[in-house]
């Protein structure tokens, strides 16, 4: 078996086959994950003991003869914001170096109900704030393609260990793109569902009203097999959506022949020379499969960084005003009253970027500037939205670069912040209309640079995203 | 100038964090080049546009409360292992009222 390349599917097939055991993969996984992490910093810790008693049980499911479960056996990475019971999560942050979940996030529960293997918990931005993962209190994570170059962010460990061959598939979290930016940069498939197709409980809350979790895998088909396992609604968070969940792989493996797919002519004039030659070649693929590929305009589209660094950092305030020294493991050594121990264990523990965003959200909110900050941008996002909504009166979905430019180099944006939000443009939109969107890869620059498309459909209509990108990576393997 | 020195100690003051005076001079450059990109708001009108708070409506999926029923919760103890400090089945914090 080669561990670095094994799908869903291959591993469903080993087991049942008897070639290995859940329990052996597991041992060589997590002996092979061990081994290369340091190249990376892509795992912050691994779960031995999680991982193969849920092994130990899916082999003695085989052995009885019962289900296994759809990700029976299948090494998984998980982004340390999702919540795992007696499993650290710190969110890359300080603040929660010690801390342990009481309980797992409904998204891992569903997976490991499904026979999934959690390896361990991955590297990202803390409280994943960033597009370069180089704001994790645990060091930056270095890009498996390109060791001197960012994984993307803020999903970057788990972009990383799926590229790496570390795990098979991953769980990341994206609030304006911290899924798809990352894929894109490491060169695999990855996934940011309608809002509200999974369930957040467990999820550590950035930005509410933006936050998802979502899939990262080496396939389409991968990715889809495990949003099909952790998506459906949930009593445990009332914004997940009670629309029914289709068998996602239905819609796969067909034509696309006379899907009309749209163009945005906004995504296309700050790319860089490579991004855009590698998007028009990933157009005229589409063209070649039968898809009727015409531009369209999304006018809203330069107003989107505004919108949402307003929305999701006013609701990162709120968010992480709980960090307060009471209730989660850290608290300043400095003495005094309650108000300076709130205020010193926040300053002592946050990093820089969760100042800044706590900072900008706090002042948007602020008595006066409501209403020109807050208020506004919450009507520039129903622009955003209706933009989407008229497009997709049109077209069946819409194909678009992930990023204007491939990984960049560690510490090339690290001091700009408002550069570093501008490289968010192309995935914010998506977010901001609580669209399903993706990256899948597209092609390499000549130094050998992933870069992906991107993919959006009408709200939970994964089925017609998934049925396209499956094409377009049937069409690019051959 | 969109944002003071001074203005950045009050919104600091409102977070709760305590910034260093390095942190100061920083967040106020980086807060005024930032708020100087959103200033492109006021270009676009948004007359008699509804605001946006949350994507599920524009799905047509509501969203439902769950039903009201018991569940076993947490408990104290649970609640409290991750307690920088506490005891007799309380989180402790440094007094609050001075006499």
């Amino acid at each position: 078996m080669d561990i670095q390349s094994l799908t869903i599917d291959q591993v469903r097939e080993g087991l049942l086959a008897r070639r290995f055991s859940a329990v052996e993969l597991t041992q060589e996984a997590l002996r092979f994950a061990e081994a290369q992490n340091p190249a990376t910093n892509a795992y912050l810790r691994f779960s031995p003991e999680r991982a193969l008693s849920a092994a130990a049980r899916v082999d003695e499911k085989i052995a009885r003869g019962d289900d296994p479960g759809a990700l029976a056996g299948v090494p998984v990475a998980v982004k340390d914001v999702i919540l795992t019971k007696g499993l650290r999560t710190t969110c890359g942050s300080k603040l929660l170096a010690e801390y342990v979940p009481p309980y797992d996030a409904t998204a891992i529960a569903r997976l490991e109900e499904a026979g999934g293997v959690v390896l361990g918990k991955t590297n990202c931005d803390e409280f994943a704030m960033g597009s370069s993962n180089e704001n994790s209190a645990f060091g930056p994570v270095r890009n498996p393609l390109a060791p001197d170059r960012v994984p993307g962010g803020s999903s970057g460990g788990s972009a990383a260990v799926v590229a790496q061959g570390t795990a098979v598939v991953a769980l990341g979290s994206d609030t304006g793109g911290s899924i798809r930016q990352p894929a894109s940069f490491c060169g695999v498939v990855g996934v940011t569902p309608t809002y509200g197709r999974v369930s957040r409980y467990g999820l550590t809350a950035f930005a509410s009203s933006l936050d998802h979790i979502g899939p990262l895998a080496r396939t389409v088909r991968d990715a889809a097999l495990l949003l099909q396992t952790i998506a459906g609604c949930d009593p445990l968070d009332a914004t997940s959506a009670e629309a029914h969940v289709p068998d996602y792989t239905q819609s796969m493996g067909g034509s696309v022949q006379g899907l009309k797919l749209g163009l945005p002519r906004e995504y296309l004039k700050d790319l860089t020379s490579e991004t855009g030659d590698l998007i028009a070649a990933g157009a005229a693929t589409l063209r070649k499969l039968g898809c009727e590929v015409r531009e369209i305009s999304l006018p809203a589209t330069d107003y989107a960084i505004a919108c949402y660094y307003i929305i999701a950092t006013a609701e990162a305030s709120s968010n992480l005003a709980r960090y307060d020294g009471v209730r989660y493991t850290f608290r300043s050594e400095a003495s005094g009253t309650l108000s300076d121990m709130y205020r010193h264990t926040r300053g002592e523990g946050f990093g820089a970027e969760c100042k800044r965003r706590i900072m900008l959200g706090t002042y948007v909110l602020s008595a006066g500037y409501y209403d020109a900050y807050y208020l506004k941008a919450q009507q520039v996002r129903a622009l955003i939205a209706r933009d989407f909504a008229r497009a997709f009166s049109e077209v069946d979905a819409i194909v678009a670069p992930v990023s204007p430019f491939p990984a960049f180099k560690l510490g090339e944006k690290i001091d700009d912040p408002l550069a570093m939000y501008l490289s968010d443009i192309y995935t914010i939109t998506g977010s901001l209309a609580g669209i399903p969107c993706m990256s899948v890869p597209c092609g390499q620059t000549a130094e050998g640079l992933p870069v992906g498309m991107q993919i959006l459909a009408k709200h939970f209509d994964e089925p017609t995203m998934f049925r396209l990108a499956d094409a377009f990576e049937r069409a690019r393997a051959n | 100038m969109k944002i003071t020195e001074k203005e950045v100690r009050y919104v600091a003051e409102l977070a709760n964090l305590s910034l260093s005076e390095a942190e100061v001079h920083r967040f106020q450059a980086d807060l005024d080049e930032i708020l100087g990109h959103v200033e492109r708001l006021n270009e676009i009108d948004t007359t008699d546009v509804e605001p946006m708070a949350q994507v599920l409506y524009a799905t047509g999926d509501m969203g439902r409360l769950r039903t009201d029923c018991e569940r076993p919760p947490l408990g104290t103890d649970v609640a409290l292992a991750n307690a920088p400090q506490s005891g007799a089945g309380y989180f402790k914090v440094p007094k609050v009222i001075e006499r």
